[in-house]
């Protein structure tokens, strides 16, 4: 078995309210180094056997088609050691 | 003959009733249909109602859009055969669906918003929307937390080119959405997603006014001139 992740965050240009209000949280609680949060997600995709070429296309496309929107989100995808 | 307008009913739909109930004023027969089963039961038309389906979870409308009802829906949607309106949630599954472009996103204030909403009708060109005269004002009911329509500048700018932004919000967008834009239509003009709630104002008892009911007398009058889906 192995472990798949996928980061999906919302694009740049993509106006991020939440990670705006966490900033001002932040700086309510004396974390005053703080200029910018941007909130996103993180799957951990358990797979049968190894993370091979073919498995992680696989990865891939479930995070292209379910886990992420790509008209407003990126993501990315790491083997978990 | 009465037309046939189904409403899709999804764990977490709400507004299916009153949708029902929105059809039925305006003088259509409303046909239940379950987001489980992959069969629209013949029907005219489509409403996907507002609500939280499958709880909103992973993002609105994610899930929603690959339910076995969607199978049918979506090829029949997008050669242009069959009005589809989408409503807050509904809006959402389109959107998800790429039946319409862009996205609903997070209000910009990160609040709740729900009130009587102005609306201006930007377009009578489409299937839900022929009832009402462009540059008309309404008032309908705005209920949504993830209600900002986004979409990258090409995409706006090829929207309003081609005269598919439907309804914009009167007095700037509360939640934000891009261009102050509340719905959208496909190319065909015969799906329509809008995050305000035309079906919570059809009646003066129970809404703002009576502003909402042409968007189902609308698809009716469009109807009178089409063919069912399905038929030969």
């Amino acid at each position: 078995m192995a472990r798949v992740i996928v980061d999906v965050m919302l694009k740049p240009e993509i106006l991020d309210p939440q990670g705006q209000a966490i900033v001002g949280a932040c700086g309510r609680l004396g974390f005053s180094g703080v200029e910018q949060v941007r909130q996103g997600k993180r799957f951990e995709v358990e797979i049968d056997g190894e993370a091979d070429e073919a498995r992680l296309e696989e990865v891939r496309r479930l995070a292209e088609t379910l886990l992420a929107n790509p008209v407003i989100e990126d993501f990315e995808l790491r083997v978990a050691e | 003959m009465t037309a046939r307008v189904g409403v899709v009913t999804f764990p977490g739909s709400l507004d299916d009733r009153d949708a029902m109930r929105a059809v039925r004023i305006a003088g259509a027969e409303p046909v239940p249909l379950w987001h489980a089963e992959a069969d629209l039961k013949g029907v005219d038309a489509v409403v996907l109602p507002g609500g939280f389906s499958y709880g909103d979870y992973l993002r609105c409308g994610a899930i929603a859009r690959f339910a076995p009802v969607m199978g049918e829906l979506v090829p029949a949607a997008r050669s242009g055969a069959l009005p589809v309106l989408g409503i807050c949630n509904g809006f959402q599954i389109l959107c998800e669906s790429r039946l319409l472009p862009g996205a609903l996103t997070r209000n910009r204030s990160l609040h709740f918003v729900n009130r009587p909403q102005r609306l201006r009708v930007e377009s009578g060109a489409t299937a839900w929307t022929a009832r009402y005269t462009p540059g008309e004002e309404i008032t309908v009911v705005l209920k949504s937390g993830e209600g900002r329509y986004t979409a990258d500048a090409a995409t706006l700018d090829a929207l309003e080119a081609s005269g598919r932004v439907v309804v914009r919000y009167s007095g700037g967008a509360p939640n934000g959405s891009d261009r102050d834009i509340a719905g959208v239509a496909n190319e065909h003009g015969n799906v329509v997603g809008l995050m305000p709630h035309p079906e919570h104002a059809v009646e003066a008892l129970t809404g703002p006014s009576e502003d909402g009911l042409g968007f189902f007398t609308s698809v009716l009058a469009h109807l009178a001139g089409s063919v069912p889906v399905g038929a030969d």
